[in-house]
């Protein structure tokens, strides 16, 4: 039955070009798809391991100017950049790491906003580099070439659709392996019990900074994807809506499960631009904050673990 | 000689929670800590295993001092404790309780495990069985599925010994085992005590109950108000005044 669902899912997902056939809504579903990666790498720190980055747009930010910069100033192709961006964020997610998960908590918060503070200032005033609050235009489109053998382009929206959902799939990959592990069993047990983890063994900062690691690399890797797609990068990529906006797609979503993230992310720019084909822009904002209110009133624990919970009680009513 | 405590001190804002303790606990035997409330039995537990730095003093594991390690480096050496109050990973399936516990018998890497690799997967399902196992030892096997905060108080109890126990202790400590059981349980946990130092385990014990603690331990180490007033075998303790007039009138 859920092999079947998922099944079902997948050809639709995997469908969506050929079905969607408004150029507008691919490019919703674009976002969809960076945003689920998004979503995926903040669940990792704040749902698996409980510590809240309120600074995480700084790695999706560093991610969009590593690869918009690699291309722009040295020409390096977009795949390369993309790689860059990954271990560019990834390497500002252990230094971010380092110098406040030996305290975490409320410090962790704390040091990951000034983070994201500082990385803005930077780029809007590092004029040489970032062209400052005027941003990064002509980012090239995402290409693979290999010479005179063959080439792949993902300039139109179709195909970078695909990229993107070949990236949220392997960004879903990598936590389902990471969470069903024993790395990810010691970020469940930081979280649930630190001094219990700690007495069997758990080096708690070694992997809190693991965590950090893996998820600002995934967050670098959406940026440099955001930044190939809008072909354009401006400080505003640092910019703390960014991040409030992951915090909602996963409490609202479910943080702490592998689906949560994925469901909040496509739920959470969908239903934006639905409200927005409705109604006026003021109602539309209105009406998201509303529907926001609700879900968490109502669905505390987020989406996923309720509609686990209905479909484990009507199970448990009709044997 | 396994472990060995030197004239430890602790102060908690210039009170003396524990003066210049020395002691030591035998390999390949139960020793008890026994005192009134508030003698500084914990207190000891967690300098010894690195959840507090004391004011002076060491502790020496085998020789090598343990001074200055971290909760976690003191685990990797094959000293695991319990705890006093509850301390389990509430939200989280019996059996992955002490999945997390064997933590530091599994050897998978980041790369290996994003991979799949096949080393991994058959990892896993051998610490798989063994956490089943552990739980068939402590007698929760029936209860592997349910999310550990929802069993009953006593059964709480015996997780924590299975979580400990996966963790592979060649020295084990434990605060107070049975503290809330009912005399049927306790008498189990005794049992299992026993069962555990039979597989080579030193076990170094706090418990209130006096006939529990006379009837399993090899030696007895009181502690009263901070220091050491006697040791030896139950016997010997049980009779010496001071004990007698400290621990009984103490309550
Ligand atoms: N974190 C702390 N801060 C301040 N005082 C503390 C702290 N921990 C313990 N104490 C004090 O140190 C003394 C020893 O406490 P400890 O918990 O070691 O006693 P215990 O022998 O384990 O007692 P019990 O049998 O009640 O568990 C007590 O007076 C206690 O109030
Ligand atoms: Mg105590």
């Amino acid at each position: 039955m859920r092999r079947v669902g998922l099944g079902v899912l997948g050809a639709l997902l995997l469908a969506a070009p050929f079905w969607v056939w408004n150029p507008y809504y691919v490019h919703i579903l674009i976002m969809a798809g960076i945003f689920t990666i998004l979503a995926l790498s903040l669940n990792l720190l704040l749902g698996y391991t409980g510590q809240l980055s309120l600074g995480h747009a700084a790695f999706f930010g560093i991610g969009a100017y590593t690869s918009a910069l690699l291309a722009l100033r040295l020409d390096w192709p977009a795949w390369a950049g993309f790689v860059a961006a990954v271990l560019v964020a990834g390497l500002a997610g252990y230094g971010v790491g380092k110098v406040s998960l030996k305290l975490r908590g409320a410090y962790f918060v704390l040091v990951t906003i000034s983070f994201a503070g500082v990385i803005y200032l930077v780029s809007v005033n590092w004029m040489e580099l970032t062209n400052g609050p005027l941003g990064l235009p002509g980012v090239p489109p995402f290409e693979v070439a290999v010479a005179g053998l063959f080439e792949l382009s993902f300039r139109s929206k179709p195909a970078f659709y695909y990229l993107v959902l070949g990236v949220a799939a392997l960004a879903y990959l990598v936590c389902r392996r990471l969470v069903s592990s024993r790395i990810g069993r010691a970020f469940i047990a930081l979280r649930e019990n630190e001094a219990l983890a700690e007495s069997v063994g758990i080096d708690g900062t070694r992997y809190l900074v693991l965590a950090a690691v893996v998820s600002a690399a995934m967050a670098g890797a959406a940026g440099s994807l955001y930044a190939h797609y809008t072909r354009f990068v401006s400080p505003e990529v640092f910019l703390f809506t960014y991040t409030v906006t992951m915090v909602i797609m996963v409490v609202a979503g479910g943080k702490g499960t592998l689906a949560g993230p994925v469901v909040g992310a496509v739920l959470f720019t969908v239903l934006p631009e639905a409200l927005r084909e409705v109604t006026s822009w003021q109602w539309q904002m209105l009406l998201y904050g509303v529907l926001l209110i609700l879900t968490v009133f109502f669905l505390p624990k987020g989406v996923v673990p309720a509609l686990e919970t209905w479909l484990r009680e009507r199970r448990a009513i009709r044997p | 000689m396994s472990l060995r405590v030197e004239e430890m001190a602790v102060h908690f804002g210039g009170v003396a929670a524990l003066a210049d303790v020395s002691f030591e606990v035998e390999a390949g035997r139960i020793t008890s800590m026994i005192g009134p409330n508030g003698a500084g039995k914990t207190t000891a537990f967690n300098v010894i295993t690195g959840f507090l730095r004391p004011l002076r003093g060491r502790v020496l594991y085998e020789g090598d001092p343990l001074t200055g390690l971290k909760p976690f480096q003191i685990a990797e050496r094959g000293i695991v404790r319990t705890f006093q109050k509850t301390n389990v990973f509430p939200q989280t399936a019996v059996l992955d309780n002490v999945m997390i516990g064997l933590h530091l018998r599994e050897r998978a890497g980041l790369a290996a495990i994003l991979l799949r690799r096949r080393r991994v997967r058959e990892e896993e399902a051998t610490l798989a069985a063994l956490a089943e196992e552990i739980l068939a030892f402590v007698g929760l096997a029936h209860r592997r599925r349910e999310p550990a905060g929802a069993l009953p108080f006593g059964e709480q109890r015996l997780l924590e010994l299975a979580i400990a126990l996966a963790a592979r202790p060649r020295l084990l400590l434990l605060d107070e085992p049975a503290s809330g059981m009912n005399p049927a349980e306790k008498t189990a946990v005794m049992g299992l005590i026993r069962r555990i130092r039979e597989q080579g385990v030193t076990v170094f014990l706090v418990e209130h109950d006096m006939r529990l603690v006379m009837g399993i331990s090899d030696r007895v180490i009181v502690l009263h108000l901070g220091r050491v007033i006697a040791q030896g075998a139950p016997g010997e303790v049980q009779s010496d005044p001071q004990v007698i007039s400290a621990y009984l009138g103490g309550r």
